[in-house]
């Protein structure tokens, strides 16, 4: 396959609203690609036009091997595409849900057994086989969605924020399944706006407003941000975060925790000045150091580079 | 709490108009339909006498604003297709020797034949029919003097002769019962999906729109074949309501309108994308026509033009007609092959735009 998943350009306007502004980049095959954005960002739109879900306005791209704008349905046979809405049958049960999307895809005969012994024992339901979709806890329906979404071994698969609203541990164990279908060569597209999930990608396409804003793997995005981070610990967070913000050499700072971390022109300098500036206010530092950034940090420096908000 | 909701109400336009509006047009509809006055009753005249008495008969008839003469016959024979169709209410009979027997002071029997099919016009009809030719009578006068015996139109009803409502009714329901299961049932199915969610999934798949279309059909045609014989057997069974047609012609029929309505349901649920938009737009573009326009419970000749004009466009007048037939008739194909085309069109135009509306696309 020569294309796994390539970008021109894509656009999607709805009347004045630009959702997805020239979004452009590349897939490799066997890679597990991460949108990282807040809501809104365009996210889930970019993923429903490269499903053939959504016509785009402008831009082209092609996905396995197949142009989404005049192939539109054969991709569909070549994706697999779990939607940010829970989009299994509650009132059938798993082995039902199964055979449907396998009938959809064309999954027959002894394949058909062999994928469905597989989804079972993926998703730890072979005891619930009879059970309503709709009785299932959140996580097992996640693993049961990603499992009707691959019962035709499609080579490219689409995920929307799969992990929302699932605890941590189910999380992590979602993402062991993604880590072995890309092992097993299958290219992953994922969306999320947790942060931490970013670190899981082999490449990250972080998204603000419709705009690539970054685009690289997670370590080499951290070290897009080149203004130094330092944590500031006080006994009054919110005050300490407030009277930081308009402190001399502060770019930003924002609350972590009960800690404030705090952008800086300079780390030295500011290590120096900001201890007096805090007593002046009336507050005590308790600890001052220097950190590296999380992915969230680096987000808010781009945003603010390119002088936009976060939105949402 | 209650400003919260007249908040909700204000915003939401859709419902707001149809609270003002669909009981408008309920009113206005309903004042019209809703009459048990009969008129414009259409009917035949064989006029076998052909005497300046006869032809001032059949005048009498057409002068008193209810009926309407559709057709002059020559012969007999024409009588029973005519019937069979629908095509007239009645047909009245005036032997030949008419005029001859009012000049020698016999009695002059004329003979009203009545489709009994829609008991409650038939009866009226026949009221009408009767004062029609005792007033006749009562006017008459033949070498300036009074008629000694007066008129009497000999009344006989076919097809339901002892005018029992149960046999106009339960055919009736039949149409009623389809047009529920069609419009609101298969309305709800596709904005269901899509509020869900699942529509979304299913759009991600290779799947085609007719597939999904016909499957969703498929289990209510099912559903509907079987209300049918139910509705057929316990009408013969607890109400004695005859079937002298032929099934497999009214299962035909039955499947077409079917389709065509449920076709309209899935286009309506397509269109709406709301589950509760889609059943107000099913109840009223086709529970309330096929339930007031169809000729149903309320005859059709009487309405004003412009109903009847849209009488025309509501499939289950075709499929009431059909369905009368079958059941108190025993017509089929040859009589009713008109209405059986209108429900093949009937049929593919709702699958049709079931088709075209249905899109797998989020926008």
């Amino acid at each position: 396959m020569s294309c796994a998943v390539e970008v021109h350009d894509l656009t999607k306007r709805f009347g004045d609203f630009t959702a997805v502004d020239r979004v452009t980049f590349t897939v490799q095959p066997g890679e597990i690609f991460g949108f990282l954005g807040p809501n809104g960002a365009g996210k889930t739109t970019t993923i429903r036009m490269l499903s053939g879900l959504l016509a785009p306005t402008s831009g082209d791209a092609c996905v396995a091997d197949l142009d989404i704008l005049t192939e539109t349905e054969d991709v569909k046979q070549r994706i697999g595409y779990m939607s940010q809405l829970f989009s299994l049958y509650g009132d059938l049960t798993v082995d039902e849900n199964i055979a449907f999307f396998a009938g959809l895809y064309g999954v027959a005969g002894e394949r058909l057994e062999r994928r469905r012994a597989w989804v079972l024992r993926m998703a730890g339901l072979e005891d619930h086989r009879r059970q309503l979709t709709a009785e299932l806890s959140l996580g097992w329906k996640q693993r049961l969605a990603l499992g009707c979404a691959v019962l035709h071994e499609p080579p490219i698969l689409f995920l929307d924020e799969p992990t929302s609203g699932v605890d941590p541990v189910s999380r992590r164990n979602f993402w062991e399944l993604i880590y072995s279908l890309a092992d097993g060569g299958t290219t992953v597209l994922v969306s999320t706006h947790y942060m931490e999930e970013a670190e899981y990608c082999h490449r990250l396409a972080l998204m603000n407003r419709g705009r690539l804003i970054a685009l690289d793997t997670p370590a080499n995005v951290r070290r897009l941000m080149q203004e130094p981070l330092l944590e500031v610990t006080t006994r009054e967070g919110p005050a300490a975060a407030q009277a930081l913000q308009g402190a001399p050499g502060v770019l930003e700072a924002a609350m972590f925790g009960r800690a404030v971390h705090v952008m800086v022109e300079d780390a030295r300098a500011a290590a120096a000045a900001l201890p007096a500036f805090l007593a002046s206010k009336g507050l005590e530092i308790q600890h001052i150091a220097p950190i590296t950034p999380s992915l969230e940090d680096v987000f808010v420096a781009l945003v603010r580079r390119e002088g936009g908000a976060v939105e949402g | 709490m209650a400003r919260k909701e007249w908040l909700h109400i204000r915003r939401d336009t859709r419902s707001l108009i149809m609270a003002f509006a669909v009981p408008a047009v309920m009113v206005v509809m309903f004042g019209y339909i809703i009459s048990f006055d009969v008129n414009n009753i259409r009917m035949a005249v064989l006029d076998r006498d052909q005497t300046i008495q006869s032809r001032d008969l059949v005048d009498a008839f057409r002068s008193s604003g209810y009926f309407r003469v559709a057709r002059y016959l020559n012969d007999e024979r024409q009588i029973s297709p005519l019937l069979e169709a629908g095509d007239v209410r009645l047909v009245l009979v005036i032997p030949p020797d008419f005029s001859s027997d009012l000049a020698t002071r016999q009695p002059a029997p004329v003979q009203a034949l009545v489709d009994g099919g829609d008991a409650n016009t038939a009866s009226i009809a026949i009221n009408y029919a009767q004062a029609i030719v005792a007033s006749y009578s009562a006017t008459a006068v033949l070498k300036g003097q009074p008629l000694p015996v007066p008129l009497q139109a000999q009344s006989r009803v076919w097809y339901n002769e002892d005018l029992k409502s149960s046999n106009m009714i339960v055919p009736g329901l039949m149409v009623t019962v389809m047009m529920i299961l069609s419009a609101l049932l298969t309305s709800l199915t596709v904005a269901r999906e899509w509020e869900r969610g699942t529509m979304e999934q299913l759009a991600a798949t290779p799947v085609h729109r007719l597939e999904v279309i016909l499957g969703k059909l498929l289990p209510y045609l099912g559903i509907g074949i079987v209300d049918i014989i139910l509705v057929a057997v316990v009408g013969g069974l607890v109400f004695a309501v005859p079937f002298r047609g032929s099934p497999v012609y009214l299962m035909v029929n039955a499947l077409l309108f079917l389709v065509g309505a449920q076709g309209m349901g899935i286009f309506i649920s397509a269109t709406a994308k709301s589950q509760f938009l889609a059943t107000q737009l099913a109840m009223i573009t086709t529970f309330l026509p096929a339930t007031l326009l169809s000729g149903l419970m309320f005859d059709l000749s009487s309405m004003p033009r412009v109903l009847q004009f849209v009488s025309y466009a509501v499939p289950a007048r075709y499929f009431i007609t059909v369905v009368r037939g079958v059941f108190l008739k025993g017509v089929g194909l040859q009589v009713l092959w008109g209405q059986s085309l209108s429900m093949i069109i009937f049929a593919t135009v709702g699958l049709g735009l079931a088709v075209h509306a249905f899109k797998k696309e989020i926008a």
